[in-house]
């Protein structure tokens, strides 16, 4: 019972969380500077369909009543109309966020094992030759910034080698296969951008768990220095390193809009930016919340993952 | 063995022999790659256009918020996809800039240039099978020219007074002559719908060589040939592919690896490395589009006809051309206006940098201390570099510049048009007259240059309702010398557009209204098979 409260508590934590950001976005977009309908017609706008165009946007009436009408739209599913093309958020968003998502899940699939893998790898070899050059590997890929990965990948397996497409637009008639190919230049260079964080984690934290007593046991028990890693120590070490790889997935889905951009992938960080530019509020407004959603979701998980897996935070005196 | 290369020249052209096949036997008769690939050249020319093929195009100015309604058409994507499946009444000619019939087949006016009548193709159906009439073509246009309207073409058509219909014959009765009007209704807004759009402005219905299959704004678009197109000398290919792709390396790297056919907007300091890509060719086309910096003439210190005049001696445009745009421009001469243009005045002498009379004219204008010169990366490509380019070609005759570099962001609405002296660009418009009354008459929408001269302002009416082109001619030089001596205005160049296409893209026409052939690059060309 303890720990069903436990979660539950955080869960209502995470809701009370999202209010106060839906509230933050309100606020920061009412702040913005600019008017929406000029940046809507452009250069080109004439001062009469600017007049126009604002009166019929209903850009008058006061922030307080539109956040309220904008709040209940939400709580009810909808989530209101864009300002620069009148089309359905919801129902725009949807394939978007779905692209993001398939994008991320297959990122993650790869990165999140791999990243273990070399992490424990990495401990069992630690401060040999194998351990440096995963450490050594994982860190320049991080430390490169993310665009000029994704440029050197176009360059070579899709400039040169014609391996791959050099851009990843996807779209509802493609098949499983074509749109796979289409990923895979995207979600190697996500890999590489969000490797070295998991693995690096991964390592401290089985490592500050391999000075225990009970480690030694094992050894002396005879079990082999990966079984002890993988059956002693990373169950022991596995709170860090979920909060790191729950990080990690949020900046999948959040954090992609270089990569979106790059090659040209019809995700949710490109809706965005297109509507930052137009300030197309209603939509802005949306996208921040389902990113802060997923950032809050994630944390949620990794806090519960952390609260399971540790008897002393399962059962608090 | 040239009747030989001959026949196999005949064979690609018509796709019976793959291109590769044929240089590979080319040489084995001992002609040279160059002198073959030339023999290839010809036989396609002479084979005319090839039909069939799905022609993709990777281009930047697609936004998720585009709409198919033409009146929000601002940006490349839509523009371009547009003009697959929409058609305008007059489209305005590559070559010398006249106006050319599309669905209208052919207009006369009255003597005062009042009263025109446009009389409307007929046998014409619009994609839902319905027949183009006169009225759609009078509800098209009056959308677009209700003062309501949120159409950007309302800049273009205002005053067009009432629109009729007069059995085949569409009927405008404007309230000032215009000799202009067919030349206005080139605008690539004016894309005639059924009843005009208003029922439904943005199903993409419309005459065009292709019909709208897939539209995901910001995504991409596609269109399929239309089997009753009422004409076969565009729409070569089977089907259209529009790509957004506001990346330029993204671009870049799609049409290196033959994944596109086309791209727009390559950026002028990539061009030389592009261009030696094997199978790829640059497009460069001299535009109207120009890069200017604008004074406010009613704002001191530039209400000072010396100060304006020593700013214009101090730059250097033949460096402007060269550093910023890397050669893919021509120089400007402070006015608007380019032989791109009908009846432009080709005998106005050149202005030059002269830093010398730049100094003469500052020290008598009495003015000291720097002089604020805002830019920003959006003014136009390259915007921030060449306003530090001024600041040393400006600091040679004397003339302190402070160059302040502004957030893009909110540029064209915090900036351009209310600070007295930025950096700019404009696109270029279909006649002269729509560029002098859309910018420097003085009760013009966007007077950016705050240009007040009565004089000025009746040359360009008599100008536009005058039918006589010999005194129209030297009406327009009058009005360039006055903008150029007198005006705010310090254009350096007319930029080009650089568009790059895949070898095996044909019939490529130039064409200075607008980039991408005139955004018809995907109706024009054909792709070479083989």
């Amino acid at each position: 019972m303890q720990i069903l409260k436990l979660i539950a508590q955080r869960i209502a934590l995470g809701i009370l969380l999202l209010f106060a950001v839906s509230v933050l976005i309100f606020a920061g977009t009412e702040i913005l500077p600019g008017d929406v309908a000029a940046s809507i017609l452009g250069q080109s706008a004439t001062p009469q369909a600017l007049e126009n165009l604002r009166r019929e946007l209903g850009l008058n009436e006061p922030a307080i009543v539109r956040y309220f009408t904008w709040l209940g739209g939400l709580l009810t599913g909808d989530l209101g109309t864009a300002l620069s093309n009148r089309m359905d958020i919801a129902t725009s968003i949807w394939p978007r966020l779905k692209n993001t998502l398939f994008l991320a899940f297959w990122a993650a699939v790869v990165s999140v094992p791999l990243a273990l893998i070399l992490g424990m790898l990495a401990v069992r070899y630690r401060n040999g030759w194998i351990d440096k050059t995963i450490s050594g590997f994982a860190l320049a890929s991080t430390s490169l910034p993310e665009f000029f990965i994704g440029y050197v990948l176009i360059f070579f397996f899709a400039v040169k080698l014609n391996w791959f497409p050099s851009f990843s637009t996807v779209h509802e008639a493609m098949s499983f296969g074509d749109r796979m190919k289409a990923i895979a230049l995207p979600a190697t260079a996500l890999t590489l951008v969000v490797l070295a964080h998991m693995m690096r984690m991964t390592r401290a934290a089985i490592l500050n768990v391999m000075q225990s007593a009970y480690i030694e046991t094992a050894e002396l028990k005879g079990l082999s220095q990966f079984d002890i890693i993988r059956r002693h120590a990373f169950p022991n070490a596995i709170a860090p390193i979920v909060n790191v790889v729950m990080l990690n997935l949020a900046f999948l889905v959040v954090g992609v809009v270089v990569i979106e951009v790059i090659f040209v992938y019809p995700g949710m960080g490109q809706y965005l930016v297109d509507h930052v530019t137009k300030r197309d509020v209603p939509v802005v407004q949306a996208v921040g919340l389902i990113f802060a959603a997923v950032y809050i979701t994630l944390n949620m998980i990794a806090d519960i993952a952390a609260i399971v897996s540790n008897p002393r935070l399962r059962h608090p005196r | 063995m040239s009747s030989e290369l001959d026949f196999l020249s005949r064979h690609v052209a018509m796709g019976r022999l793959s291109r590769r096949d044929f240089l590979g036997r080319a040489a084995a008769l001992g002609v040279s790659a160059t002198v073959a690939n030339s023999l290839l050249a010809n036989a396609v020319r002479a084979q005319g256009p090839q039909k069939g093929g799905d022609l993709r195009m990777g281009l930047t100015g697609g936004e998720s918020t585009n709409s198919l309604d033409p009146a929000k058409w601002l940006t490349q994507v839509p523009q371009n996809f547009g003009s697959t499946w929409g058609e305008l009444l007059v489209l305005q000619s590559p070559e010398d800039g006249s106006p050319q019939p599309v669905l209208a087949e052919s207009w006369e006016a009255s003597d005062d240039a009042k009263e025109w009548r446009f009389k409307i193709r007929k046998g014409v159906t619009f994609h839902n099978g319905k027949e183009l009439t006169p009225e759609d073509v009078a509800q098209t246009i009056r959308r677009h020219s209700d003062e309501k309207t949120e159409s950007a073409a309302l800049g273009v058509l205002r005053g067009l007074g009432d629109i009729a219909v007069d059995g085949d014959n569409v009927v405008f009765k404007l309230e000032h002559g215009n000799a202009d009007l067919p030349l206005l209704l080139t605008d690539y807004h004016l894309v005639i719908q059924p009843n005009g759009g208003y029922d439904k402005p943005d199903e993409g219905i419309g005459t065009g060589p292709y019909k709208v299959e897939v539209n995901e704004p910001g995504v991409r678009h596609v269109s399929t040939k239309y089997d009753g197109y009422w004409r076969d000398d565009v729409g070569h290919v089977a089907s259209v592919e529009v790509i957004v792709m506001n990346d330029a390396t993204a671009r870049m790297a799609a049409l290196q690896s033959g994944q596109v056919h086309i791209i727009n907007r390559v950026e002028p300091r990539t061009v030389a490395l592009l261009s030696r890509a094997p199978g790829v060719h640059i497009e460069s086309t001299p535009s109207k589009g120009h890069y200017v910096f604008i004074m406010h003439c009613n704002t001191a210190p530039f209400d000072n006809h010396d100060l304006r005049m020593a700013l214009k001696l101090a730059i250097d445009r033949e460096q402007m051309v060269n550093q910023i745009l890397m050669g893919h421009a021509t120089i400007g001469n402070d006015f608007p206006i380019n032989e791109s243009y009908a009846l432009f005045p080709t005998d106005i002498e050149q202005r030059v940098y002269d830093p010398e009379k730049a100094k003469f004219h500052y020290q008598k204008s009495g003015h000291s201390g720097p002089i604020l010169l805002r830019t920003s990366d959006v003014a136009f490509p390259g915007a921030v570099d060449a306003a530090q380019l001024f600041q040393q070609q400006a600091a040679k005759a004397g003339i302190e510049l402070q160059v302040q570099r502004e957030p893009g962001d909110g540029y064209w609405t915090e900036v351009w048009n209310k600070q007295p002296f930025s950096a700019s660009y404009w696109g270029g418009r279909p006649t002269q007259d729509s560029m002098y009354s859309t910018a420097y008459i003085s009760g013009a929408d966007w007077n950016d240059t705050r240009f007040f001269d009565e004089g000025f302002d009746k040359i360009i009416l008599e100008a536009r309702a005058e039918l006589d082109q010999k005194r129209r001619a030297e009406l327009y030089r009058e009005a360039a010398l006055k903008v150029r001596d007198d005006g705010g205005l310090i254009l350096p160049m007319f930029n080009d557009f650089i568009d790059a296409r895949r070898e095996e893209v044909q019939g490529w026409v130039r064409d200075p209204n607008h980039e991408t052939s005139n955004l018809r690059a995907a109706t024009r060309v054909w792709l070479q098979q083989g």
